[in-house]
């Protein structure tokens, strides 16, 4: 959401996401940061892209054109008055899939060199 | 109709929850689940029926990429309803033999994923209005046939066969593509009801016979006419009731479909005549012919499909000369053939699914389809047997089945030709009806070999680890039971198919001769003594002779060597096209990275220098750039230094930090020009790509100095010096014009469009979103690409170690 008007977004999100990532694998080790985050980061860049795929595709159910995407106004009880929109899902479907790609590369290579 | 629409993506939405139905219905019970699916879209479908002979139609469109004349439409009329019918109808009966025709142990999940994806796929092919989205269906069906061949990929046999129908059936969809894109060059539009309307500007245009051969071929390809055929035979190492479902019931006759649904476009021409009912008749004789000499059972079927498909694809070449007549009585003639070919076609995959299944039963209990192994069994399996009986017999074009009805009908429309005495027929016409006839006994032989080789003879016994031969389940029976039934019935009611199935069908494909009358002609089981009867009579009298007499003739098979270079043909060119693209590929593929980044930036040169080239205004316009600042100036500087220190670094550490240098260096540029998007990124991709260099260390070899040859020096700093050149005349030239619309517009729409304030993500997520999905895939792509590259060559490594 801060993406939309704010500087920010789904692939700076991915690399942030995926530099923090490396970094804690730089500092401990691969095993240490697996028991704290158990994910297959397969896994998680292909539920990115399920993600904005998906999205997409959502439209197309509501009579649009591929990929339009829609913004509510919402109150929410914490934020206060926040805007939502299907671009959130949009980009964190792309921040997923750069977070899995970029850290199963690493670890791919990492992996390797032991 | 959104009924249509629920028809082709219901099954890919079942495609996607098998597996996780599969962990709740564990086992072969997974069936049930799927076979509620095409149960569901038959009885959906059927209910249409009497709206659509009622001369009703359903179109439904909705825009995919509208930018590209591409509308997701969808029209159901009798032609697309034939075949939806028998793809879901076919398709339950299938499903439920499959049941108890896999064995626990394989992977049943994956299988009913691959059928009901192929189920969607063929919907999706023949309800499809649209050129393009008729495509994508049209190679979905390929590749799940691909996946479905070669489901027991274990087998060298299955994965070469799947290779090969796949290779051969994409191609001959690659040809159709490209003629429906010059169909689309002709009228401007994909969408074949306005196609059909436009017929005389097609017709007109100088493209239209290449489009025509073009289509054909894809049709062929698919439809395993001559000399495509090669692929079916092979497709046979499929599981049956794949084999009974895609190969021989539905996606065979996909090019029927689209023969079919072409005719009103393409008919007008005598070319189409020729072609289709030439490649037909031969392909029927062929397979014929080459069917009896087979010894198995599921090789022979599949050459009787291809006879089969031959004879329907000869039929519907007849009934296009109705476009070319102008008397109503040789019009009515020849849409005669048409309905010949459609009454077949169904009779067809009554027939033919239950001898599949029925061959698929004997392999199934007694381990063998091979017929020298086979024999007595009409005591043994006596159900089996009684199926197999009507199957083949219908096959053969006897009476009391409903092969017999058209086959008469087959015989009455070769013999049409002669009596229509138009278009100067030539001696190749009057030939039609003797090749029917040879191609017919073939036929009659090869039915009575399925019949009498298996069940009647002396029983083999069992070969060792064999079972004893037994009667199969009846949950197996129940399948080929009801199509065996079939058979009978419509012989008995073949006008109630007429009326309600094939009537609406006719209109579809001669929308012109629209409530014609004789347009759906009566069905008749006896013609009187007329010469259709006769043809039968002779084709029983001398079959029956011929098989009798078959181990003294069928020496002459050792001369038929033709179906054996055809094969070969498509070996060897496969071989050698392998290995010319790996002499090729071995001349650039040096391993030596410098040598691919060499060529990436002479290519990125050549299309830079040739686009300026053609552009031919160099105009340098500095007037408008702000003054380089202090600080600027020093950036640069240290950018500058950085990159030349490179080039003199004596260990790979200071490199990878100089270069480090030069990446910061722009990200505080960035700042300074306010792109804090810009330079985040930047600083992050720089940390990154330091970690992967990091890691990279441990497989570099020692850091020399390499000593290259003047010349390869010369002509990499050229080309470094070159593309340096080619970034820094891009950047001046941008400032000096204004070809392109600026993307600053975006700035003042931002917010009223997309809701955004950010404008580069509004860019990226909202004006530019399918290049982002897009670029989203490829990067998922490539990282997968690059994770299986690495893990691969692990293996290797492993493997090679175990071996010292």
């Amino acid at each position: 959401m801060s993406g939309h008007n704010n500087p920010g977004g789904g692939f700076i999100g991915g690399l942030v996401l995926s530099s923090a990532f490396v970094l804690l694998y730089l500092v401990y080790d691969i095993e240490t940061v697996h028991r704290g985050t158990p994910f297959d980061f397969k896994r998680v860049a292909a539920l990115g892209v399920l993600l904005a795929v998906g999205t997409g595709m959502l439209s197309i159910l509501f009579g649009e054109s591929f990929l339009s995407q829609t913004t509510w106004l919402v109150d929410l009880p914490v934020f206060g008055e926040t805007e939502l929109g299907t671009m959130t899902i949009f980009e964190a479907g792309v921040a997923l899939t750069v977070l899995g790609v970029v850290v199963t590369i690493i670890l791919g290579i990492s992996e390797d060199v032991e | 109709m959104i009924t249509v629409l629920l028809a082709i993506f219901i099954p890919f939405i079942a495609a996607c929850l098998v597996p996780f139905i599969h962990k709740i219905l564990t086992g072969r019970r997974i069936g049930w689940f799927v076979i509620t699916i095409p149960l569901f879209l038959f009885i959906l479908l059927i209910r249409l029926v009497p709206s659509l002979s009622d001369g009703a139609s359903y179109l439904y469109t909705f825009p995919w990429i509208p930018s590209a004349d591409v509308y997701f439409s969808t029209h159901l009329d009798g032609l697309s309803m034939i075949f939806a019918l028998l793809i879901t109808g076919i398709g339950s009966l299938v499903v439920l033999y499959s049941i108890y025709y896999l064995s626990e142990r394989e992977a049943i999940g994956r299988f009913y994923t691959y059928l009901l994806l192929f189920m969607g796929a063929m919907l999706g092919v023949v309800l499809s209005d649209n050129l393009i989205v008729l495509y994508v269906f049209w190679e979905l069906t390929s590749i799940s046939s691909f996946l479905l061949i070669a489901f027991w990929y274990h087998r060298k046999q299955s994965r070469y066969g799947a290779k090969k129908s796949m290779l051969i059936t994409v191609t001959g969809g690659i040809f159709m593509l490209v003629g429906f894109l010059m169909l689309y060059a002709i009228t401007g539009t994909f969408n074949l009801q306005e196609l059909i309307s436009m017929r005389e500007v097609i017709a007109a245009d100088s493209l239209f016979i290449p489009a025509m051969l073009l289509v054909l071929i894809g049709a062929f390809t698919k439809s395993a006419q001559f000399p495509f055929h090669i692929w079916l035979p092979d497709a046979m190492e499929a599981p049956t009731p794949v084999s009974a479902y895609l190969h021989s019931a539905t996606m065979v006759k996909a090019g029927i479909y689209l023969v079919a649904r072409f005719t009103p476009i393409f008919a007008g021409d005598t070319t189409w005549f020729y072609v289709v009912s030439c490649v037909g008749l031969l392909t029927m004789l062929w397979g014929s012919v080459n069917a009896v000499k087979q010894t198995d059972l599921k090789a022979l079927l599949a050459f009787s499909t291809v006879s089969q498909l031959g004879m329907i694809m000869s039929l519907l070449g007849i009934g296009s000369l109705a476009f070319a007549s102008s008397e109503s009585a040789h019009i009515a003639l020849f849409t005669a053939a048409t309905f010949a070919a459609l009454f077949h076609m169904i009779n067809h995959s009554t027939f033919k699914g239950s001898l599949f299944m029925v061959v698929g039963i004997l392999d199934h209990e007694l381990g063998t389809r091979n017929i020298k192994r086979l024999g007595g069994l009409a005591t043994i399996m006596p159900i089996t047997f009684t199926i197999a009986l009507i199957g083949s017999f219908s096959m053969a074009g006897l009476p009391p089945f409903n092969g017999f009805l058209s086959k008469e009908l087959f015989f009455e429309a070769m013999l049409s030709l002669k009596e229509a005495n138009l278009l100067s027929m030539d001696s190749l016409v009057v030939l039609f009806p003797i090749v029917a006839w040879i191609g017919s006994i073939f036929t009659f032989i090869y039915c009575m070999i399925i019949v009498f080789q298996t069940f009647f003879g002396k029983v083999h016994a069992p070969a060792p680890g064999q079972r004893p031969a037994h009667e199969a389940p009846i949950q197996m029976l129940i399948s080929p039971m009801v199509l065996g039934s079939l058979v009978v019935l419509i012989f008995i009611f073949p006008n109630l198919l007429g009326t309600y199935i094939l009537g609406p069908a006719m209109n579809a494909v001669y929308p012109q001769f629209e409530g014609m009358p004789g347009l759906v002609p009566e069905i008749q089981v006896w013609h009187g003594w007329e010469m259709p009867i006769f043809m039968t009579i002779g084709v029983i009298i001398l079959g029956i002779l011929l098989y009798g007499l078959l181990r003294y003739w069928k020496g002459i098979y050792r001369l038929g060597f033709l179906q054996w270079t055809l094969d070969r043909l498509y070996n060897a060119t496969l071989q050698r096209i392998e290995r010319v693209a790996s002499v090729v590929t071995k001349t650039y593929m040096t391993g030596s990275v410098r040598d691919y980044v060499a060529y990436i930036m002479l290519f990125f040169i050549a299309l830079v220098g040739i686009g300026l080239l053609g552009f031919q205004q160099f105009i340098f316009d500095f007037s408008n750039d702000a003054v380089i600042e202090i600080n600027e100036g020093i950036i640069i500087f240290v950018m500058m230094c950085s990159s030349v220190a490179i080039l003199f670094a004596k260990s790979r550490i200071t490199a990878i930090i100089l270069n480090g240098v030069l990446g910061y260096s722009i990200a505080i540029l960035f700042v300074v020009f306010r792109a804090p998007d810009l330079a985040l990124t930047q600083i992050i991709v720089e940390t990154v790509t330091t970690v992967l260099f990091l890691l990279c260390f441990y497989y570099l070899p020692e850091w020399k100095n390499e000593h290259k040859s003047i010349s390869m020096r010369v002509r990499n700093g050229l080309i470094a010096v070159a593309s340096g050149v080619a970034v820094t005349v891009i950047a001046l030239l941008v400032q000096g014009h204004s070809m392109y619309p600026s993307i600053s517009i975006y700035y003042e729409t931002a917010s009223r469009l997309a809701g955004g304030l950010n404008v580069v993500n509004t860019i990226l997520g909202d004006f530019r979103a399918f290049d982002t999905m897009l670029e989203v895939l490829v990067l998922f792509i490539a990282g997968l690409g690059v994770y299986s590259l690495v893990k691969l060559r692990r293996k290797k490594g492993v493997d090679h170690t175990e071996e010292k």
